[in-house]
Parts: C-alpha cells; sequence; structure tokens
C-alpha cells in the first residue's frame, strides 16, 4: 500500500518491525510512530465526529491530531514519540472500561 | 540570601541564550523544555543516528544553529536541564510540572517564559481532510524525519516560513507543486523601509524565491484559497484557488503545507496572569512587556517569539536581555553598556518583523467569506456556519462565551489552531471590531496531560 509521507534521505539506518492494529509495520530506528506509520498507509487515524481519515497536522506536539494508544491504553503522541520494536499500537481509542455498577 | 531559584521555560535560542547570561553570572538556573532534545523548533535537531550536516538541514542559518546546540551543550554542567518536560500551570509562584519523573512543582523568584511560537492558520474550505499540514510540520518532517508530507506537495499562505520550507523541500528533492501566496506582492513593496534595516536577513529572503523559481516550482502572488478538496477516506485531492486575476484553478495535490507566519504560544504567560494587549498590525493580543522583557507581573519576564513573533536571531537577542533584567532586578551588577547594545539590536528586528507583518498580512477577509460548512475547528468539528448562529441566536460576541456555547477552542488544540480565525467570524458576524471580542482565556493544563504517561519518547 502507498503511503502519504516520502522518504528523501537517511534511509540506511536499522529497520525495525511493530504492530498497528495488529498488523505489522516496518520502520527505521529514530522514525516516530507518525512516520513509521504514514510511509505505509494514507491515515493516521479516524475523526471522533465523522468527518474522515486524519493524518496530525502540526507535528510539534501541539494540536494533539495525533493520538494513538498502546495495548495498556496508554494514550500517545503519535508525531513525538518514537517507533520500537515490538511495540503494538491501535489506532482507536479503547473502549472506556468502566467498573461494573452494582 | 540563599541562591534565587530562576526557571527558564523553552530551551531553543531565547531560552539558551538566557540560560547561558545567567550561568555567566554565576547563577545555575533551572530549564525545563518540553522537548527531547534542546533547540527549539527553528533549530530542531534530528534524532541520534541520522547523519545529515548543519548545512544541509539549516542553510544559511548552519552557524548560528551549531553556536545554538554547541553552545547548549556546553552550558549543561552549569544549569539544572529538565528536557522532555511539559509546564503545564503555574500557580502560588510554582511551575507545575509533568516529565520523565512525573508530576512535580518548582518554585521559582524568578521566571523567564521562553515558549516559541506555533503557525497562525487561516482555516480553509475542506483544511480538515487528511494531508493537510502546518508549515511548521511540514519543515519538521523533513528536518527532523528525512520526509516530505506527500508526493506532490502545495504549500499555501504567506510569511517567510512559506519559502523558507518550499526552498528546502525543493532542495531536498521533494515534489513540490506550487507556491501559493495569499499576500499581494505590493504589500512586500510597501514594507521595503522596514524590511530594509535587516538587509542580511532580506537578501536570504529573496535568494529563497529566487532558488524556488529556479527549481521550477510556480510562485503566485495575491492567492485566494477557495477549497482543499478532498476525500473523507484518502484525504487530499487538490487545491483549488483564485489567482489575483480572478481566474479559479485546480492544482492537483496529495499534501498541503498552510499557514501565516507564526503566533507566540504565549498560555503561560497568561496563566502567571500577565497583562496582554491588541496589536492592530498583527490582529493579535500579545503580552505585554517593556524594552528589556519584563512582564506586567513582577518576577515574570518574557522573551523569543513567544513574546513577540520576531525570529530566531532576535530571540538570542531577547533571550540576553531578559536574563540581564532578571540580574538586574534581583541586585546583580549589570553592564549598562550591554543593555544599550541589546536594546538597540532588539528594537531593530523588531523593526524588521513589523516590516514581515506588513509584507504577509494575516488574510482576516478570508475568514468573513468562510462558507457556512466550512470546519473551523479540526479537533471538534464546529463550523463557520455554527459559529456565526452562535453570535446571532444567543448573542455571544465574545470569544470565550462562543466558546462556552459552540465548543470552538474547547477541543485537542486548545484554540491553538482555530481561536485566531474564530475571533475573526465572530467580530464579522456581530459587525464589531475584532479587539472588542476579546480573546480566548488559557486554562490549565496548557495541554493534555493524561498524554504520554507512558513516557516512551526518546527511549
Ligand atoms: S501532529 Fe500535532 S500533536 Fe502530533
Amino acid at each position: 500500500m502507498s503511503g502519504r509521507f516520502v522518504r528523501l534521505a537517511e534511509m540506511d539506518r536499522k529497520p525495525l518491525t511493530f504492530l498497528v492494529d495488529g498488523a505489522p509495520v516496518d520502520a527505521l530506528e529514530g522514525d516516530t510512530l507518525m512516520v513509521a506509520i504514514l510511509t505505509s498507509s494514507r491515515r493516521l487515524r479516524d475523526s471522533e465526529f465523522g468527518d474522515g481519515a486524519r493524518s496530525g497536522f502540526c507535528l510539534m506536539a501541539a494540536c494533539q491530531d495525533c493520538w494513538v494508544w498502546t495495548s495498556d491504553g496508554d494514550k500517545l503522541r503519535a508525531c513525538s514519540t518514537f517507533a520500537r520494536a515490538g511495540l503494538e499500537i491501535s489506532r482507536r481509542a479503547p473502549e472506556a472500561t468502566w467498573p461494573n455498577l452494582p | 540570601m540563599a541562591e534565587p531559584s530562576i526557571i527558564v521555560v523553552g530551551a531553543g535560542p531565547a531560552g539558551f541564550r538566557a540560560a547561558q547570561t545567567l550561568a555567566d553570572a554565576g547563577l545555575r538556573p533551572i530549564v525545563m523544555d518540553e522537548a527531547r532534545r534542546a533547540g527549539g523548533q527553528i533549530y530542531r535537531r534530528q534524532p541520534e543516528g541520522f547523519t545529515r550536516s548543519h548545512q544541509d538541514l539549516y542553510g544559511t542559518e548552519a552557524n548560528r544553529a551549531r553556536s545554538v546546540h554547541d553552545g547548549f551543550d556546553a552550558l549543561l554542567p552549569h544549569i539544572d536541564y529538565r528536557s522532555d518536560t511539559l509546564v503545564w500551570h503555574l500557580s502560588d509562584g510554582q511551575a507545575w510540572t509533568l516529565g520523565p519523573d512525573g508530576h512535580r512543582s518548582t518554585p521559582y523568584d524568578a521566571l523567564l517564559l521562553c515558549t516559541g511560537a506555533t503557525d497562525r492558520v487561516m482555516p480553509v474550505k475542506g483544511w480538515h481532510h487528511a494531508g493537510t499540514y502546518s508549515l511548521g510540520a511540514a519543515q519538521i518532517a523533513l528536518k527532523a524525519q528525512a520526509c516530505a508530507i506527500g508526493s506532490r506537495v502545495v504549500f499555501l499562505g504567506s510569511g517567510p516560513l512559506l519559502y523558507l520550507v518550499a526552498a528546502q523541500y525543493a532542495k531536498a528533492g521533494a515534489n513540490v507543486a506550487a507556491v501559493l501566496d495569499t499576500s499581494p506582492f505590493s504589500a512586500r513593496i510597501a514594507a521595503l523601509p522596514n524590511l530594509l534595516c535587516q538587509p542580511a536577513v532580506l537578501w536570504n529572503g529573496i535568494a529563497l524565491t529566487r532558488d524556488i523559481k529556479k527549481a521550477g516550482i510556480p510562485v503566485l502572488y495575491g492567492v485566494t484559497p477557495v477549497e482543499v478538496v478532498g476525500n473523507p477516506e484518502t484525504g487530499v485531492g487538490s487545491l483549488r484557488f483564485r489567482a489575483s486575476d480572478g481566474t479559479e484553478q485546480d492544482i492537483d495535490c496529495d499534501a498541503i503545507g498552510m499557514g501565516h507566519h507564526l503566533r507566540p504560544e504565549a498560555q503561560l504567560a497568561d496563566l502567571a496572569r500577565c497583562d496582554f494587549a491588541f496589536e492592530a498590525l498583527t490582529r493579535q493580543w500579545l503580552p505585554v512587556q517593556d524594552s528589556d522583557g519584563r512582564s506586567s507581573v513582577d518576577g515574570v519576564y518574557l522573551a523569543g517569539d513567544g513574546a513577540r513573533i520576531s525570529g530566531a536571531r532576535s530571540a538570542e537577542v531577547s533571550g540576553r536581555l531578559a536574563a540581564l533584567a532578571v540580574l538586574k532586578d534581583l541586585g546583580f551588577p549589570v553592564d549598562s553598556a550591554d543593555l544599550t547594545h541589546l536594546r538597540s539590536a532588539k528594537a531593530r528586528y523588531g523593526r524588521f518583523a513589523r516590516g514581515l507583518a506588513q509584507a504577509f498580512p494575516w488574510p482576516s477577509e478570508q475568514a468573513k467569506a468562510l462558507p457556512d460548512e466550512t470546519i473551523v475547528c479540526r479537533c471538534e468539528a464546529v463550523t463557520a456556519g455554527t459559529l456565526r448562529e452562535t453570535v446571532r441566536e444567543a448573542g455571544a460576541r465574545e470569544a470565550n462565551r462562543a466558546k462556552a456555547l459552540s465548543r470552538v477552542g474547547m477541543g485537542r488544540c486548545q484554540g491553538r489552531y482555530c481561536g485566531l480565525a474564530a475571533a475573526e467570524i465572530i467580530a464579522a458576524e456581530a459587525g464589531v471590531p475584532l479587539e472588542s471580542v476579546g480573546r480566548l482565556r488559557n486554562a490549565a493544563p496548557v495541554k493534555p496531560i493524561a498524554i504520554g504517561t507512558a513516557r516512551t519518547s526518546g527511549e
């Protein structure tokens, strides 16, 4: 699948693989999650308001348009978090897990 | 007296020079920076393991970038440097932070805010489509990650960054479809008297435009954007605009980098209860400061683009000057020749900045003309029509009331990217001057702090 971002240089870095929604994504050491995801895909997440795909906006940790989640439910900014081998990322917010009320 | 606690927020050119000046005086300032590596945005460093040279990354500013980076590294033994640390609130003389070691609060006697800037953006119909980025984002993708934001990129807006980023993309081998400037060329001529006070910087700007044209990239002035034509699934497909001769045109592209110069990140100054004043030239509310960077609040000082958009060179000067103001107010001896020299340099940069604001005006009339269905707030999908309705029906002629009623400025970015345009829309609909709409107040936390508690960044 063709991606959104285009690599122009620095391609000799060590490759690594992590999971996005259960599927492996190839990245290079030093890639942010955003770059790793968007060099192979055209969307980072879906707007929760139904207006379509989103792929971040500011890349400087200011707009928060790039949230993704770890398998533990931690929220990360894809533009300011580095990809690491073995990371498991979900593009969708985990379901709110409220304790069962009696 | 015990050594005073001085906090510098930000490790860009202003924060670096401020910290260096304080350390030179024998003090040990605390430098808190949100980024993992010092340098700020314009001199942002690439991650370890990347090999491009300073010349590749920063062009004509390579030597300045290197002196900021090397200078900061040399300063490390003399400062308490806290990277990866977000200052999310200021209250009771304390800075509340979230960093690698969790939540902390640190009391201060003096606080130097060197918080930098973000892109000032005028929405365009369809700018919510994936593939639309700020100009700053386009530059970071290249500088920090060696990527272009798309395989066919249009740069839209105005300001020095428009040309800088386009030229950097062309040089790096990216495919740039066009540079579309919303400002008319005549504005640049009118701004010349002010711009000529920094001939070297002006010349760099002219050279950038020449490089872009030499690369065969069309550069159009006086453009009015009409629509980012796209698809909710696949994102940006083309940009529709009106050229200066009135003809409507479409340019195919899969990415757009847009912005209209910059806006100060002044949230912390607001939380510190600094006074703000409306500046008619840039149509923005800015924190009030004296010639040296003292805010209206005792013990709070301002420097760099976080106070006034004047660029990285100016930030080095205003950072030093604000640090001298701190030293003076704390009773340390300060060389008055230094003060005079820095004040006149800062004034010169200020004049140049006014020239840039004249040359690349904020296109406020575009806000008025936005079709009702345009999403103005990308975070909460609030449209121009909803904002106008709020004004008509609820009489919400004040930004914070309209914010409460429409939720504009209450989403993820907290109004950073829509606030200025929303205020223009409200003012136009209410038929009142922009300054009477007031400004969006900032609330703590200045950024969502549930983010990144896992702190995986930078490991
Ligand atoms: S893209 Fe704006 S915060 Fe990540």
